[in-house]
This record gives structure tokens, sequence and C-alpha cells, in this order.
């Protein structure tokens, strides 16, 4: 029985991963960079529902609505400022110290605007948990909506890649840019769609985060947002379903680990795990193997 | 492009001697402009007090080192605020022997490289006693500086044993065998439990010490550890497997040597798992009906062993709360209560040692010693505080419950 | 790289008389008084940082490898030594300090040497963003694991655990070593501002003479163009493992130096955790990658900005010094930025000529 306990508190943890992990691949995917900001522009989303719901105390659904609205912004103003102006440079790694520059910049305005002492975030979900086998095992409302909305999410985003023309545009700006211009694609608004998007999954994975762990501090995307990252990985990063698989995963064997080897180990144990994976598929567990041409 | 590199390595280069330059030649000015200092921001500590601090003689310089960024900022802004606030008292009502107290607080980030660089920063100053480290792993890094210049050292809250190991530096909270074994020792005498789990940050130096000695402690009562699950500071958000584990090894008891924000987590999440076992915790779980939004009836009953009570019903801690809050916009936290205490404490061992600010730092070191073990100092954190030549404070520790969202004595 | 022979020769020594030139300034600046006690507590971590710096260099710039465990090598360098330096002071109290001080070095570079070799084999097969993460994952188990080691040397021999100090079950507590999340407390203060320069001289010296080395450019050969390189026969892994762990070895010196200089050790997020190997990569791509000068004074100059604005802007020093880094990037590596720079330069040399322009980006 304590298995299927570990098991669910496994995918209601990775549910959380998977859902900033989709965020995250689908700005690599597109864009070609590792936005460490990511985890940032999740905290302040989750700042921003807060202040809407819990300081103002307006409905959760606003809530919820205006902290996508305030990421979106922030995301396309990031890009702007921060990101494009060196998408040309001469290495790929010049963008992603940016990111880490916009990633402290965010932590320290968020110190200073909302101070450093713990904020309890209010659950946006009211939904009861659901209780099985006797009320032996419980699932909770929150996991239930994460679960959910990240289905939904996964959804959206491969109908959108793969059917729309928009989607078709990214799709063809992360394999080729030169090629893409060509094609009469405007390079600059479609990456610019795919900040906004990611930073818009990134409020909507903020709030449920907060929702599930309600502790909400200027730091608290940081390591979820790594932890998200490293999910993104496991499953091939820049595939959607592989984000997804990826963050299930990696919240199961954290769990699993803390539960039968040793709750000190769990990090180590997880990472190991992460090595073996890739040391035996170098490009994750959906990645696309792309062999060089000479 | 290759020319343009070399122009900016020489530039940078030569700006980098300069800075080390002008941070040279700072000093010599600093002490004939130390008026200079109160006007930068948040550095300056002191501007309520008639501008004596042009007059470098006339003051003690005091030097606060603390995170007020990262992860560890919530400690290092509530002793940042307690100094000021204390400071502020007693320049209001004269000072200490005719002398104006100054102060100004340092960063380090929780980190003991950064906390050595406040800490030198504070030299350059003119610092004559130091409050801080306010975590242990900086405050022993500081320790070994402040022991080869002598100077007085007092730590509001690194409660490691090697915080105070040399005898220049006092502690103002507990050490964390003592809290161990005092936590230990109480859960036993008064039988509160008989199977007992331990939920603790394995990568913390506070929680892990703490938790080997209620370990140690526990071995000779009447109780048992059933379940020692840990956690990292990597890894606290989901504290699901170590609830599960208290509570299928049948744990009536469930020991927190943590800080408030994880302890926060800790007990929404038994509770949406309806596990409700009795709580204990020490001083690090004070703070938690601070934390805003959070639902108090989720902490009812839990029982902290801790110097500090922001809700006490006593004279002092009453009015020390109300001040803070009139003040910062916040309920103090423990930490802030030590760091209050702290500057109190200075000034009872100013006033018995006849400590005047002409002396230098390592004579002010001396006397501040002597002065230590002979005083004693009714504080928010405790009555009759004493301190042995150790460093190691002597007080009561009090035994509170959270009772109706408030904490009241057991 | 199209350098000739004598254009590395008189970078080189460009190079190292900065840092001479550095070293007898602060020891002028030491003798006549003028140095605030900030820069002078400083001054071994700057050494720290710039051999980071130029270490992983080595990797990212000329493997052309981004590696994000980089502090778990200064972390082993770190405990290893303090562990060896412990002991030694513990058993062989009469042993000279210097000479101590010496072995502590080589134990710690040896120790993150090897641990370099042993990561490299198999995560040198990986490219990109795999190798970062996976790089970045060790980091994070090394530092995990030295978290939760207990380690205590007594007249017994050798007590080890990963649980608690209990399960040691040694008498005198005294003897524990590494005591987990407390980590080392004790370490000799053996590190100073000579001992760093020269470190970080003969730093300078090995990775400047490997990448003028035909084993350098065989290195390089392997960052411009693996599948060529391999067609000439030049034995891949081996040059890369080489780099690799050199790079290693050298960040375990440098780990030496900061375990030395400070009386306590612990293996926390902010010193040993992926933040500290993202900050090193900061001063790699800041400096110019490939650029052993550039890392170096990219080092100083990060590490001293945010003790700097400490004087002028407390409350919002961390806040400043994230923008002025965003800024610096875009300064150093946008290139309208490095077009803008040029036409500034050369409108400043009176000659504009357009060709420079078009040369950005090399």
């Amino acid at each position: 029985m304590s298995f299927i306990t570990y098991l669910i508190n496994g995918i209601s943890l990775g549910s959380v991963y998977a859902l900033i992990a989709l965020g995250y691949t689908m700005v690599y995917g597109i864009a070609k960079m590792l936005n460490f900001a990511h985890g940032d522009v999740i905290m302040v989303g989750g700042f921003t529902c807060y202040t809407v719901c819990s300081t103002m105390g307006m409905h959760p659904v606003v809530g919820v609505l205006l902290s996508v609205v305030v990421c979106t912004l922030l995301g396309i103003v990031i890009e702007r400022v921060a990101y494009k102006p060196l998408r040309m440079a001469s290495s790929p790694l010049a963008v992603l110290i940016t990111a880490i520059g916009v990633s402290y910049l965010l932590q320290n305005l968020a110190l200073l605007i909302f101070g450093a002492n713990a904020k309890s975030f209010t659950s946006v979900v009211n939904m009861k948990s659901l209780k099985l086998a006797d009320g032996q095992i419980t699932v909770s409302g929150v996991t239930i909506v994460t679960i959910v909305t990240c289905i939904v999410i996964m959804a959206a985003l491969m109908f959108f890649i793969n059917k729309t023309k928009l989607g078709q545009a990214m799709l063809a700006v992360s394999e080729d840019k030169g090629a893409a211009q060509l094609m009469g694609i405007n390079v600059n608004a479609t990456i610019c769609l795919t900040f906004a998007i990611g930073s818009a999954l990134a409020a909507i994975a903020g709030v449920l985060l907060c929702s599930a762990y309600p502790s909400l501090t200027p730091y608290t995307g940081s390591m979820p947002g790594i932890k998200a990252f490293v999910a993104a990985v496991f499953g091939g990063i820049g595939s959607v379903p592989g984000a997804f698989i990826g963050g299930i995963l990696l919240g199961v064997i954290q769990i699993f680990s803390q539960a039968y080897i040793s709750s000190q180990m769990a990090d180590a144990i997880v990472f190991a795990v992460l090595i073996v994976v890739l040391l035996v598929k170098p490009t994750g567990l959906l990645g696309k193997n792309i062999q060089e041409k000479v | 492009m290759k020319k343009f590199n070399k122009i900016v390595s020489v530039a940078l280069a030569s700006a980098m001697v300069l800075a080390m330059a002008g941070c040279g030649s700072q000093k010599a000015v600093e002490s004939s402009e130390a008026a200079d200092i109160s006007e930068i921001p948040g550095s300056s500590v002191e501007e309520s007090s008639s501008q004596t601090a042009g007059n470098a003689e006339g003051t003690f310089k005091i030097g606060g080192i603390g995170p007020t960024t990262g992860g560890a900022a919530i400690y290092g802004i509530g002793v940042m605020n307690g100094i000021q606030l204390a400071v502020d008292e007693i320049n209001a009502a004269g000072g200490v022997n005719g002398y104006m107290l100054e102060a100004n607080f340092q960063d380090d980030e929780h980190d003991a490289e950064k906390s050595v660089n406040a800490y030198n920063t504070l030299k350059d100053w003119g610092a004559q006693m130091i409050i801080g480290s306010v975590t242990s792993t900086p405050c022993i890094a500081v320790g070994e500086k402040t022991h080869e210049d002598n100077m007085f050292q007092l730590t509001p809250s690194g409660s490691a044993v090697k915080c105070a190991q040399y005898d220049n530096a006092f502690q103002v909270c507990f050490s964390d065998p003592n809290q161990g074994a005092a936590s230990a020792q109480y859960i036993g005498e008064n039988a509160l439990a008989e199977k007992v789990a331990v939920i603790y940050d394995s990568s913390d130096v506070y929680s892990s010490g703490i938790y080997e000695s209620f370990a140690k402690g526990a071995e000779s009562q009447n109780f048992e550890i059933v379940a020692a699950e840990a956690f990292t500071a990597d890894n606290k958000t989901d504290f699901s497997v170590q609830l599960q584990k208290a509570k299928d090894a049948g744990a009536d008891l469930v020991f927190l040597p943590i800080y408030y924000q994880e302890s926060a987590l800790i007990l929404t999440q038994a509770d949406s798992m309806g596990y409700a076992p009795k709580w204990f915790s020490c001083d690090g779980m004070d703070g938690i009906l601070g934390v805003e939004n959070f639902d108090t009836s989720l902490a009812e009953g839990v029982m902290l062993l801790t110097p500090f009570a922001a809700d006490s019903e006593e004279e002092k801690s009453k009015n020390f709360t109300t001040a803070y809050e009139s003040k910062y916009g916040e309920t103090p936290n423990q930490f802030a209560a030590d760091a209050y205490d702290a500057v109190y404490i200075i000034k009872a061992a100013i006033e018995s040692g006849n400590v005047d600010p002409s002396m230098s730092v390592s004579e002010i070191g001396d006397a501040m010693k002597a002065a230590m073990t002979q005083i004693s100092v009714d504080g928010v954190t405790g009555e009759a505080m004493t301190w042995a030549a150790t460093g190691e404070v002597n007080k009561a520790p009090k035994a509170v419950v959270i009772k109706d969202g408030a904490y009241s004595a057991m | 790289m199209k350098k000739t022979m004598s254009k590395t020769l008189r970078s080189n020594i460009i190079t190292i008389g900065l840092v001479v030139a550095v070293f007898v300034i602060v020891q002028i600046l030491i003798g006549t008084g003028n140095i605030s006690s900030l820069m002078k507590g400083l001054l071994v971590p700057l050494c720290v940082y710039a051999i980071l710096a130029v270490s992983l260099n080595l990797t990212v710039g000329i493997l052309g490898e981004l590696s994000l465990g980089h502090a778990g090598f200064m972390c082993i360098g770190a405990f290893s030594s303090a562990f060896f330096s412990k002991c030694m002071k513990m058993f062989l109290p009469g042993m000279p300090a210097g000479l101590r001080f010496f072995l502590a070095i080589l134990v710690g570079a040896a120790f993150a040497g090897l641990l370099g070799i042993l990561i490299g084999i198999p995560v040198l097969r990986l490219k990109g963003d795999y190798l970062a993460i996976v790089t970045l994952a060790f980091g994070e188990i090394i530092k995990n694991i030295i978290n939760i080691l207990y380690l205590g040397v007594d007249e017994a021999g050798v007590h080890f655990s990963l649980k608690s100090s209990m399960d040691l079950h040694m008498e005198d507590s005294d003897k524990i070593i590494i005591n987990g999340a407390m980590g080392i407390t004790g370490t000799p203060g053996d590190s100073n501002f000579t001992i760093g320069i020269v470190l970080l001289l003969i730093t300078l010296i090995i990775v400047l003479n490997l990448i003028h080395s035909r084993d350098g450019r065989a290195i390089m050969s392997i960052r411009d163009n693996t599948i060529a390189a391999e067609s000439v026969g030049i034995p891949v892994t081996r040059y890369k493992l080489m780099a690799f762990s050199i790079s290693a070895a050298l960040a375990g010196v440098a780990g030496v130096l900061y375990a030395h200089n400070l009386s306590t050790l612990t293996a926390t997020p902010k010193n040993f955790g992926y933040n500290m190997s993202i900050m090193i990569l900061v001063f790699v791509v800041l400096g110019g990658m490939g650029n052993i000068r550039g890392s170096m004074i990219a080092a100083v100059v990060l590490t001293l900005l945010p003790e700097l604005l400490r004087g002028v802007v407390s409350d919002y020093r961390m806040l400043i010094y994230a923008i002025i880094l965003i800024v610096m990037m875009l300064f150093n590596w946008a290139p309208k930025c490095i077009e803008w720079r040029e036409k500034t330069v050369a409108m400043i040399r009176g000659k504009l000529s357009p060709k420079s322009a078009a040369k950005e980006g090399e």
C-alpha cells in the first residue's frame, strides 16, 4: 500500500516538474537556448497571483489570468532587451550568461519588492482530494489539476506546433533561421512568440507550483527551475512529450529514492540515474538523434 | 576585434589597479569623513542621533554581518533591523555612558568567504565590535579573523559550538547541542511521546547539529527515535516521503529541528495526508505564525523550545514587538530579538567594563571579554542571561505551545 | 588561430607580466600601508577565482565543451586537501607549514585530476548541452555526498560513515575531521597572496604552454571540427580527456587555496553547487572564450564588483551587479555593439576604416 502512496506522491511532484519542463523545452526547441531565467519567471507568476488573490482579494481566476499576462509581457521584454541582441553572437554561450544575469535581476528585484519573508500561497485549486481504497490513498486536488493541465497543455502545444501555420513557422525557425527568413518567415517575431508562450506556461506552472507547495519566496523558482531543466534533458530536450515523461519520471525517482534508499542521498541518486540514462541514450529518452554531417 | 579586446583588457586591468589603489586611499579619508558613510543608503544606520558621526572619537562603531540577500536573507534582515532598532532606542535615551552608538550592517549572502569580506569592509569602516555573523558557518570563518584582531564578537544566532570557540566571541542564542539535548530531555521528562520521528535538513549545519545532539540525548530518555529522515537544501518542497515514513513507523511525535519556512510546508502537507502527530521544535520554528497568509490553525498545538515569542505578554517582549512592528511593518522573528538583545548586551558590557570609544580595538576586546562574564542582562530572549568565559550563554529555555493562533507558555 | 610565434610569445608575456605587475603593485600598497582590509582579504579569493576561470577556459574555450560542474572539482580539491592538512596537523604536528601546504596542493590537484579522468571517460562521449547537464549532475552528486560524509581518524584507524557522526563509533569526537554538513573546521590558514599568485602563474604557464604546444593545437582542432580532427588521425578521446583532467586538477588547486584561506569549509549550494559552476562560466564567457587573459580579468572584475558596491549602494548591491553583468555581456558580445565599438575605436584613431566592421565575430 505504501508503494502506491509513494508512487502517487512521486507523480504529483513530477507533474509540477513536467509543467515547468514544458516551458523549458518549448523555448529550447525553437530558440535553441537554455533559458536559465525560466525558473524566476515562474516565481514572478507566483507573486503576481499572490498579490492579486491574497493581497487584493480578487478571484483566483483573475489572479491566474493576470499572472499569465504579466509573465507573457515579461518574457517578451526579456527576450527583446537581453536575448535578441545576442542572437547572432559568435557563441551561443553568450545568451546563456545573460539569462543568468536576468535570473539574478529578477530574484533581487523580487527581494526588494516583496521582502525575504516567505509568503504562504493560498491554493487556487478548490477541488477536494480524491480518496481511494477506503481513504488509505489520497490524491490531492492540486495534483489532479496539475496533471490535467499538463496533458492539456502538451496536447495544445503539439497541435499548435504541428498543425498551425505559426507552429510550422516555429519549427522552420528552429531548423534553420536563415532558410526560414528566405521563406518569408519573420524570425524575430516567431522567436518572440516562442518566449511569450514559454513565459505564459511559466506563469501557469508558477501558480500550480505554489498551490502544491504553498511557500513563496524570491528564490522559489530557482531550484524547481533547475530540476525541470534536468527533467527536460531527461526526456530529450526539445521534445514536448519528452518533457512530460521526463518530469513525471524525475518526480517518481526522487520520491522512490527517498523512500527506499536514503533520504539523505536522494539528490545524488536522481542525478546518477540521469547520468546513466544519458550515457545509454545520449539525447534523452525521446530526443532525436541527429547525425552530424561532414 | 582583437585589437579592441586588447584595449578593453588593458582598460579593465588599469581600472582594477585603480580600484585597488582607490580602496587603499579610501581608508585614509574615511576616518575624517565618517559622516559620508551615513549618507549611503542601507549601510547608514545612524541618522536619528544628533550628528556625532563626524567625530569618530565619540561613538562606538558596531558592525553587523549577516545575509540580506539570498535564501537566508530573512534571518539577516531580521538581525539588521533588530540592531538598528536597539541602537536608535539607546541613542535616543542618551547613548551608553554618554557615547552614541553607530551601526553598519554588511551582507554576507550566507557564505563564509563573503562574510570575511563583510568583516573586512567593517574593519575599514572602523568597526570596534561585531554583531554577527548570523549563520553558523560564516560565523566560524569570521570568528577566526576577529580572533586575530582580538575584536569583540557577539553572534546573535550563530548556534554551532565552534562559533564561540575563541575567547573574544560570545553567543546570544543557545548552542546547537544545548538545544538538541534540552529538547530530548523535555520530551522525555514530560513523557510527551514514546515513539519520536525526526525530520531534519542534512545539508544545514544548524539542523544536523541539533539532530545529532538530540539523538545522543534521546539514548538516555524513555522514548525511542523510530525514524530519522533528512532532506537537503536542494530538495525542500516535497516532504511527503518523510512524513509517510514517520507515519508508518507509528511516531506520535515529530521533532522538527528546522526553520519555519520548511515547517510551514511540512505542517500543510501532513494535514493534507491526514497525519496529526504532536509537533516539537526549536527556536528555528519561531516565526511560523508570522508567515504571511499562513493558516495558523495548522500550527495549533505545536510545541517549541525557544527563548523568544513575539506574542508573549511579558512587558519587554511586548514593547519590543510593538516598536519593531511600527518601524518595519512586520512581526519580528527570533533573529531580530536576538540582535536587539545583542545591542543591549553590548551596552551592559560597555557600562560594566567602563569601555570608551577612544580605546583601540584590541583594548576594547579585552575589556569587553572581562565584562561579559560579570554582567547579567534581562532581555527579550531571556531573563538574567549570563555568560561563561567559553562564550556560551546561560539562560532558561522557555517551552511554548501554539494555542489559538498565538504562542503561550507551557 | 593564425598567430605567429612571436605574437603568441608577446601575448603570453603580457599576460604573465600583468599578473606580476599586479603582484608588485599590491605588495607596494601593502608595504606602504595603503591598502584596505577588504582588499587585503580579497587577494586570495581573487587568485582562487582567476585560477578557476583560467582552468575552465581550458575546457570551455580551448576544448569547446560546456562544463557546468567545475565547482565539483574545486570541492574535491578543497576537501581532500583540507582533510590531509588536518590529519597532518593532528598526527605530525612537527611538520613545517610550508611543506604541509605544498603536499596539500599536490593532494588536492591529484584527487581532482583523478576524478576528472574518472568523470571524463563516460562524460566526454556526450555533446553540447547533454554534456553540460551531466557535468552539472556530477557536480551536484559530489556536493550531496560531501554533505553527508562523516570521516574521522583516530588510533584505531579511519572511521567512515554516510549516515551520522554517531555511526562512526569514535571515542573522541574531536577527531572527526569531516563532520557531514558541518564540514571541516579548523583548517590551517596556509594560503596567502604570494602563494596564490605563484599558483596562478603556474596555472597560466601550464595552460598557455599547452595551448601553444602540439597537443594544444590538436585540442583546438577537435573544438573547431571534431570529425576533421578525427579523420587526420588525432586521438580525439585522449586529447579531450587530457584537457578535461588538467582543467579539473587546476580547479582542484583553486579549491586547495580556497580551503586553506577560510577556517571553515562546508559544501553549500553557494560555494560548491551549480551556482558557483555557473559563476565560473560567467567569468570565462565574459572574458572571452579561449582568451586566457580576458577570463582572468573578468574573474577579478566580477569578484571585486559586488564588494566595491558595498560602500556605494548597500541595499541595491546585488541588483546593480545583475544589471552590470547583463550590460557587460551585451557590450562584449552583441554583434551590434561590437560593430559600434569598432567604429568608435576607429574614429578615435582618426582613420575610419570600413574594413574593421567586416571583421566582426571572427
